[in-house]
């Protein structure tokens, strides 16, 4: 009886979690079906979900306006370059700040947290005007680096949450066993805080990989990412949902692929010492 | 050796002139609309006429082109050579000294050819600071075999009674046809542009003489609870998030009998490859009260060239190359008459190869002729626009006031309570840009 009921609480749990999983999926799969019917039928009401006709003439279309391996290109820069200098900058930061805290310590990662508070509409124009004095706008550079300091408070408190858990009897053993704090970082600390690093590093790249507001303000076309690439297929008079889907298809694509093939490492680093 | 020297000399000028003539280099700012995307496919006939210019476009959606431009615009970040621009932007941006004038488009450009009331609405102390690219009006646009089915006739200049009287008469609901869509999406250039032009017709307006709001006055009143009452009767569930794209989409499936909006919605309507009732579309003039104004507005997509440019001269030709007659020739040439831009030529109207393929053409050119930007309502105003005033306080004003009537529309609001909140809500505003005390 006991082993019934344990059977249907996991059929019902396993079931349930198939449906929030494909309620959450739902507007990806969506968006990759409308990005194969026509304009007509991505509209039709009803809407047709698998019975329609199929085409690929929208990203035959969207690749013949727009380049988009120019566009690709630009994110893995911008996402990657940013992301590794943000990771950096932040592992020896909180390394310093989990394993010889001050009594500043909180005040500087709440300081840091603050930052992250302020609309960033709100330094547009300095930081435009900057750019433009510098002559940064529409390059790669001035967006590896905004979005490295847009990130870099997340990516600090993250890594110290991580190296907060790992205990310090650990790396005091290894001292005593004569290790330099090189060796101690490389072989002590860097085996267990890799699945923090990880996760962090995943996180930080979709973060980039996604972020619209400074990558549409601050680029026009050489160093535009694919966040303009889908920008451009947003129209107010017209009807483009096809060929919007397919652009929005082709511009998360890569970033889900990366997503597929990482979950276990994401998932692990994201509930790292959430249980013990 | 004489020859040699000479041909030294020769090949040493042409290599020096390639790169000088492959210098201009025109970033254009554009948004996603069917005319500006033929414009891109067609780029490459222009640089071959002009081999010392290369084009790279920007297409942003049109709150972010907004948003994007204004920023560089405002910096003098000198990012864009040619912006496109609506005419609420003109004005307000020509008296900044953001917008080059357009004084060297050419001989053959024939200004005087641009329709009298775009023109205007692109000038500032008679100049030209913007060149049209494409203007709209709004108008009726109804299916011409369901009026037939119900025994009704759609006059040319058809009164609001005989609107509301349809749309009731037309609306069933369990077969999902609805009387008629309007815009409900909030947004200065989304309801409010309706709204707007719509109280225009009640005799409302946005400001009296002194620039007090006016949305404490019977004529604001009857407006909106004229229009919250017809959607919920005759409108579609949901209409307060729906704007000009989710109406159109209705509209083609084929489940609104009436729809008033642009008139550059007709040619997709009546496009058998967009919508399935292409072939039963009729059209009026947007409705009046007999008041003297129609509920319809003017606008028009604009390309000008911004102060930081400083390529002043390349992008006066792209901009005179993009909006002359000989474009819209091209235009047709390739994709057929009934692809060419509509609403700035007055030649185009009397074009008949034109008129035979637009079944709307005579419309939306007595539409855009009934708008009147300088004298928008029946009484006086300080501000110049038809669906909104140039000020630039509009945007965010009439996006607040937006929000409060698209509340009024989904029913989390009374109508009083809208006007109200619309009142104070623009009075505050008007007091801290000191319009008034």
């Amino acid at each position: 009886m006991a082993r019934m009921a344990t059977t249907r609480r996991v059929m019902i749990s396993t079931a349930a979690a198939w449906l929030f999983g494909f309620l959450i999926f739902f507007p990806i799969l969506w968006m990759g079906l409308a990005s194969f019917k026509t304009e007509l039928e991505a509209f039709a009401i009803p809407p047709s979900f698998l019975f329609f006709h199929w085409t690929t003439e929208n990203y035959a279309t969207v690749q013949e306006r727009s380049d988009y391996l120019h566009h690709a290109m630009n994110s893995i820069i911008i996402a990657g370059g940013s992301t590794l200098i943000a990771l950096l900058i932040a592992i020896p930061a909180a390394w310093s700040m989990a394993f010889s805290p001050t009594k500043r310590t909180k005040d500087i990662l709440l300081w840091m947290l603050s930052t992250k508070m302020m609309p960033p509409v709100g330094v547009l124009v300095p930081i435009y005007l900057i750019y433009k004095s510098l002559g940064l706008l529409d390059s790669r550079i001035g967006l590896v680096f905004i979005l490295c300091l847009g990130n870099l408070p997340i990516v600090i408190w993250m890594l110290f949450t991580y190296f907060k858990e790992i205990p310090r009897d650990i790396l005091e053993a290894a001292r005593m066993d004569g290790a330099t704090i090189g060796r101690e970082l490389v072989y002590v600390l860097t085996p267990m805080a890799i699945p923090g690093l990880a996760s962090t590093l995943l996180l930080n790249l979709i973060l980039a990989w996604n972020e619209a507001f400074w990558t549409l303000n601050l680029s026009t076309s050489s160093a535009a990412p694919l966040t303009t690439f889908i920008a451009s297929y947003s129209s107010p008079e017209g009807l483009f949902w096809a060929k919007l889907s397919a652009a929005s298809t082709l511009a998360i694509a890569p970033i889900l692929v990366l997503g597929w093939f990482s979950q276990k490492q994401l998932v692990r680093g994201l509930t790292f010492g959430a249980v013990k | 050796m004489k020859h040699v020297l000479g041909a030294v000399c020769g090949a040493s000028c042409l290599l020096l002139a390639v790169p000088a003539m492959a210098e201009t280099t025109l970033t254009i700012a554009t948004v996603n609309n069917g005319d500006m995307i033929r414009m891109q496919g067609l780029t490459g006939e222009f640089t071959k006429k002009n081999p010392d210019i290369t084009v790279k476009w920007v297409t942003l959606e049109e709150n972010v082109l907004r948003q994007r431009v204004t920023t560089d615009i405002a910096t003098k970040g000198g990012q864009f050579d040619v912006l496109t621009i609506g005419t609420y932007e003109v004005p307000i941006w020509a008296k900044k000294g953001w917008l080059v004038p357009l004084a060297n488009l050419g001989a053959d450009y024939d200004v005087a050819d641009l329709l009298p009331k775009i023109k205007d609405a692109v000038s500032a102390d008679g100049k030209l600071y913007a060149a049209p690219f494409y203007g709209e009006s709004s108008m009726v646009m109804y299916r011409t075999d369901l009026f037939e089915k119900a025994g009704l006739k759609m006059p040319e200049k058809p009164s609001w009674d005989v609107v509301i009287d349809a749309a009731k008469k037309l609306t069933d609901k369990s077969a999902g046809t609805y009387g008629i869509c309007l815009r409900g999406k909030a947004g200065w250039g989304e309801n409010m542009a309706f709204l707007s032009a719509m109280a225009n017709s009640y005799g409302a307006r946005w400001f009296d003489e002194k620039w007090q709001p006016q949305f404490n006055t019977p004529e604001w009143k009857t407006t909106l609870t004229t229009y919250v009452n017809l959607m919920k009767e005759a409108g579609p569930p949901g209409a307060s998030s729906n704007g000009f794209n989710e109406n159109l989409a209705l509209f083609n499936a084929g489940k609104c009998a009436m729809w008033i909006d642009a008139t550059v919605a007709a040619s997709f309507v009546t496009n058998p490859k967009e919508s399935k009732v292409a072939d039963k579309v009729g059209f009026a003039l947007a409705p009046n009260t007999g008041l003297g104004k129609n509920a319809n507005w003017l606008w028009a997509w604009n390309l000008a060239i911004p102060a930081g440019s400083k390529k002043t001269e390349a992008a006066e030709k792209f901009i005179a190359w993009a909006t002359s007659k000989d474009y819209t020739k091209l235009v047709a040439s390739k994709e057929g008459w009934a692809n060419v831009p509509p609403g700035t030529r007055t030649s185009l109207y009397q074009n008949d190869e034109y008129l035979k393929v637009a079944p709307f053409a005579k419309l939306t050119l007595a539409s855009i002729d009934a708008a009147d930007p300088n004298k928008p309502t029946v009484k006086p105003v300080p501000y110049v626009g038809v669906q909104y005033a140039a000020i630039p306080e509009f945007q965010g004003i009439g996006t607040q006031v937006g929000q409060q009537f698209s509340a009024a529309l989904a029913g989390s609001m009374t109508v009083d309570a809208a006007l109200t909140a619309a009142q104070s809500a623009t009075e505050r505003e008007m007091k801290r840009a000191g319009y008034i005390k």
